[in-house]
């Protein structure tokens, strides 16, 4: 595809430029991603920096939460998906034949566009991640809950009731619940896709903050279909579309000076 | 102004058109009558049944009767008593329940978790599953004669070097096993639908914070389709604790003098005492209230076992909604 190549050069420089980072968290090297035969991700390159909120935009179907997916391998338990090309987490191939996944999915936590507590307390949400790895010591959980619910701007609302049902609780308060529990074992990236999509606008401005909180401890990137939230929370953005990358850089250039016909027309809300 | 627009206002109808009744419309009033009726032969049939066996039966219900062990003629209404058969029927059904449950379970758990979906062996091992629960009970009879007595029981007494037969003849725990063979697509069925009802979202969230799909399985999935692998086990119950055909050849006795203390012994069986007393009774007029005694104390024991396992699963479900 030698009409491709080009703008995909120029998004790396793009990023790389922004950063002043010279090597980035995450590169997705012409990484491309079949259901059977067809083919939801055609050959995307990019770079994510470490430490600052990327977002991935496009119209439903363009592929960006299969991207989003592709960073902890949760495509790997959907069957007949076949993948090529690379990611790489730091130095480590996560689509290597000797990665552990499990290992890779504590590194890479998740944040899901359905908020879904596990049915069981507060607590017990939080601390299930950590319990996994074998945390028994209950001080030391006890400060991992507090601590986490504290990152999620959760703990004041729940700390009374810690040992109730999580579904007790509203949906931006459950939302923020599985953004705790993400944290709590301490990932490095936080992958979000649609994270306020179904909450009212109050909620989405709680975790809209917490986002940019959150920044300054993970590298956060976040699938949204909200082209104002792109703008409030991301500092770069990449565009989808039909599965191809169409554009990244830093988002305010994106979104007020884009190279791309398509991304202009998107971000403008000409089409999408 | 006046909010109400004046008449004229409002666009008049077409000439002829209302919207009352039109004619009487026959087959809504017939369909539906039908259906009515349908449900009420099912009551209907189900008061007849009930009320028959309560009324002849209660008059004759004693604490002796369940709580003797007869004498090798129990056909004489004075002296005889059902404490074995009951006794006989709960054990087989517990233990049935302890083989059937796991089992199952686990059979559903790699249908719907670990098999590939839609491969060839799952569709043969769904279609086994589904044929199953087609098998006519005295087969299973049969089966469990061929398999475990004279197949495994045999080499089991072989091995162990018995001088005589003791686990290659009939016995509880044969007839256990026959029923739980019976009874396993129920369970099957049961926890696959109650495991297929568990949100990918719970199962994704926990696989996301690096748990692996075994203990996914353990800590999220297992404990949300409890009470549903429950309620299969109590229609496996409720389908065994009747059941005579299965345990003819594989367990049930027409007469012990004493209670089954081994899981080789035989055991007596309310369902099949009811059949002996009401095919072998010397005076037939003389046994038939002990018969419908017998009857209802089946029929109780079957609902007493089935209240005990929905009592079990209403604490379960309680739990899951107060915590998890």
């Amino acid at each position: 595809m030698p009409e491709n190549a080009l703008p995909k050069l120029e998004v790396k420089t793009a990023l790389a430029a922004a950063s002043g980072n010279a090597a980035p968290l995450i590169e997705i090297k012409k990484l491309s991603l079949f259901y059977g035969q067809a083919q939801a991700l055609k050959n995307i390159s990019l770079s994510i920096r470490e430490r600052v909120v990327t977002a991935f935009i496009g119209p439903s179907g363009c592929g960006k939460s299969t991207l989003l997916r592709c960073l902890n391998r949760m495509n790997d338990l959907i069957d007949g998906v076949r993948i090529e090309g690379s990611v790489r987490i730091g130095q480590h191939d996560i689509y290597a034949p000797d990665v552990d996944v499990i290992e890779l999915r504590k590194r890479v936590g998740m944040v899901f566009q359905k908020s879904n507590p596990f049915p069981k307390s507060i607590y017990d949400n939080v601390a299930y991640g950590l319990r996994i790895q074998g945390v028994k010591n209950k001080s030391d959980l006890d400060a991992a809950v507090e601590q986490s619910l504290r990152g999620a701007a959760l703990w004041d609302e729940v700390k009374d009731r810690l040992h109730t049902s999580a579904l007790g609780l509203s949906g931006g308060q459950q939302q923020r619940l599985c953004i705790a529990r993400a944290i709590a074992v301490k990932p490095e990236i936080v992958l979000m896709d649609e994270p306020a999509s179904a909450l009212d606008p109050i909620a989405t401005a709680r975790v809209e903050d917490l986002i940019l909180e959150l920044k300054r401890d993970f590298t956060i990137v976040i699938v949204t279909h909200n082209m104002q939230q792109a703008t409030r929370i991301s500092d770069d953005t990449a565009f989808f579309y039909m599965g191809e990358l169409i554009e990244a850089g830093p988002t305010q250039k994106i979104f007020t000076n884009p190279r791309q016909k398509r991304t202009e027309d998107y971000v403008t809300g000409r089409f999408g | 102004m006046n909010p109400i627009p004046p008449t004229g206002m409002i666009i008049p109808t077409e000439p002829g058109r209302h919207f009352r009744a039109g004619k009487f419309d026959f087959w809504s009033f017939f369909f539906s009558g039908l259906t009515g009726l349908a449900t009420l032969l099912i009551l209907a049939i189900l008061a007849v049944l009930l009320g028959n066996i309560i009324i002849n039966g209660w008059p004759n219900l004693s604490w002796h009767f369940v709580s003797t062990i007869p004498r090798k003629d129990f056909f004489d209404p004075a002296t005889t008593g059902v404490l074995p058969m009951i006794i006989g029927t709960t054990i087989r059904v517990f233990v049935m329940t302890i083989f059937v449950l796991p089992i199952g379970v686990i059979t559903a758990i790699y249908l719907t978790e670990y098999a590939p979906t839609d491969s060839m062996l799952t569709r043969i091992i769904r279609a086994a599953v589904n044929n199953l629960a087609g098998v006519p009970s005295i087969v299973f009879g049969l089966f469990g004669l061929g398999f475990f007595i004279n197949f495994i029981g045999r080499n089991l007494d072989e091995f162990l070097q018995n001088p005589g037969p003791v686990w290659g003849q009939p016995a509880v725990l044969w007839a256990s096993l026959t029923l739980a063979v019976m009874t396993l697509p129920v369970v099957i069925v049961a926890t696959e639908e109650s495991l297929k009802a568990i949100p990918l979202g719970l199962r994704e969230a926990s696989l996301a914070l690096g748990a692996t799909k075994l203990e996914t399985i353990c800590k999220v999935v297992l404990p949300q389709a409890l009470p549903g692998i429950m309620t299969g086990g109590i229609l496996a119950v409720s389908r065994a604790a009747g059941e005579v055909a299965p345990i003819l050849f594989t367990g049930v006795a027409y007469y012990m003098a004493s209670l089954p203390s081994k899981l080789s012994d035989q055991f007596m069986d309310l369902g099949y005492h009811v059949f002996v007393l009401s095919t072998q009774s010397p005076d037939i007029e003389r046994t038939r209230p002990i018969l419908y005694a017998t009857v209802l104390v089946l029929l109780l024991l079957t609902f007493a076992l089935n209240f005990v396992a929905i009592l079990i699963r209403a604490r379960v479900r309680k739990k899951l909604r107060a915590l998890g």
